[in-house]
């Protein structure tokens, strides 16, 4: 590096650089490797160096094998309730961290309402809008236990959950709210005979039905105790008025978030990169006062040094939202630096109610897992 | 499907149907990481379309083996990633259930049976 010799000729000595470790990076590349820059304007660096010859000239072996990824890879979970958790995943890359958002978000299976028969609905609440409704409302039940539902399947009892809504207001009563509780789950199947063109059918058997459930579903052993009902059952469905009557059958079957939304098992899942606020110099007295006081989020704290000195410390890097209030003015740039590290993702699950957010991750793992063996047996 | 040179193997573009961002970037990424990999990098080529084209060359090696390594490579780093989520929501759940259980010891008698995680 010429220009790094000249400097030192004019500066200092070689002698007094202080030691670089072998087989790691100088500091300022170490910097642009694993951290990015959040500026005032836009941040920078915000490639992640996959090449795996990226340093070789310096001798440092970019290429992050599986053994010192096992090694270095640790997950924390911050927060786990039923319906949502928070989580670190130290040592991944971005494009792994944004294949199990995009598959936590479009790519898991779970039951929605997708057929609805409408036997009677004279509320003010058109058809399709009703049906519409019904498929977005989460239904807590384990999406495992079925299978999907092709064009070529009959419905039964493994592919299919059925509910009923039949809901009347009465004249001269006082208007109703549907809400979602009012589902009632069919174990047993459909209830809604179909028309059968055929006079001469044996007035014996039992009538066709729209679904072929060979047994109950109550006999598996997962919903013997267990009725399958929406997850909420205070979401509004419709409202009726004095005299006007909704009934209507409700056919649940397994689909994915990628063909519509209401297949989709989390309310949202995001993350971030952990943020890094570091204080380039000592900031004390009243510019401490005036830092602490910029952040919305108290990320800054003051620590007295005794003798009425104060300075300011960096007390919650992790609330930090990156609004920049803290740079923002003349020469804080100089003073304060945001910083996001790179490999350390801030995982939030928040789960609609069919499974709770740590399966529902297991699952997204193991779904990245098959296709990349689909990728495998398609090469070979 | 492989679209390559005959005589010259270590250099290929590999379309990949029904996939998209999501393994694309993640093969991408391990893909990069390999030494012998001179250049890669993956296109998608309408998004109306579920395509996706990875090309891979190599110094050398046959682009076909590249990239069923980094596959490989993919898949085990991410039975890793379940394996350690597991252990730390075990982790997680149990010390929570200890946590619960000293609040409870307080009040009243300790319940034995959220020990037993």
């Amino acid at each position: 590096m010429a220009e790094g010799a000249g400097e030192e000729k004019k500066k200092f000595s070689i002698w007094d650089l202080p030691d670089v470790p072998v087989g790691q990076l100088p500091p300022h590349l170490e910097l642009q490797r694993s951290r990015v820059s959040c500026n005032k304007d836009a941040p920078i660096h915000t490639e992640s160096i996959q090449y795996s010859g990226a340093y070789a000239s310096m001798g440092i072996d970019n290429s992050s094998r599986l053994d010192r990824f096992s090694n270095n890879f640790r997950v924390e979970v911050v927060r786990l309730n039923e319906d949502d958790m928070e989580f670190d995943m130290i040592g991944i890359d971005a494009a792994i961290a944004n294949s199990f958002r995009r598959i936590l978000i479009a790519e898991l299976p779970t039951m929605a309402i997708e057929k609805v028969l409408i036997a009677n609905n004279t509320s003010i609440i058109q058809d399709e809008v009703l049906a519409h409704r019904l498929g977005l409302v989460p239904i807590r039940v384990d999406p495992r236990l079925f299978d999907y539902l092709s064009e070529n399947d009959q419905p039964n009892e493994k592919n299919t959950v059925v509910f009923k809504l039949h809901v009347q207001c009465k004249r001269g009563s006082p208007r109703i709210t549907v809400k979602s509780d009012a589902l009632k789950w069919l174990p047993n199947g459909s209830e809604l005979v179909k028309e059968t063109r055929n006079a001469t059918s044996d007035s014996s058997s039992k009538p066709e039905t729209y679904t072929y459930f060979g047994c109950s579903q109550e006999t598996i052993p997962e919903f013997v105790k267990n009725p399958i009902i929406p997850k909420y059952p205070d979401i509004i469905i419709a409202k009726l008025g004095p005299g006007q009557e909704i009934e209507l059958e409700a056919h649940a079957v397994k689909g994915i978030g990628k063909t519509h939304a209401k297949w989709s098992p989390v309310a949202t899942a995001w993350y971030r990169m952990l943020p890094e606020v570091v204080l380039l110099e000592d900031i004390e007295d009243d510019l401490a006062e005036e830092l602490k006081s910029k952040c919305p989020v108290n990320v800054f704290d003051i620590e007295d040094l005794g003798k009425g000195r104060r300075r300011a410390t960096v007390a919650r890097p992790r609330a930090c939202t990156l609004c920049r209030e803290c740079i923002r003015g003349d020469d804080w740039e100089k003073r304060v630096a945001l910083r996001r590290v790179k490999d350390h993702f801030i995982f939030t699950i928040e789960s609609t109610g069919a499974l709770p957010p740590e399966v529902l991750f297991t699952e997204a793992v193991k779904i990245l897992e098959d296709k990349c063996e689909r990728v495998i047996s398609e090469l070979s | 499907m492989e679209h390559g040179s005959f005589t010259d193997n270590s250099a290929a573009t590999f379309s990949l149907t029904d996939e998209d961002h999501t393994i694309a970037n993640a093969v991408r990424f391990t893909l990069n990481q390999d030494p012998r990999v001179t250049f890669c990098g993956y296109s998608i080529p309408h998004p109306s379309e579920a395509q996706v084209n990875i090309r891979v060359q190599t110094t050398g090696d046959p682009a076909r083996e590249v990239l069923k390594d980094a596959c490989q490579n993919l898949m085990l780093m991410y039975r890793h990633v379940r394996c350690t989520f597991d252990k730390a929501v075990e982790h997680f759940k149990a010390s929570n259930a200890v946590k619960a259980l000293k609040i409870d010891s307080q009040d009243s008698s300790g319940d034995d049976s959220e020990e037993s995680e």
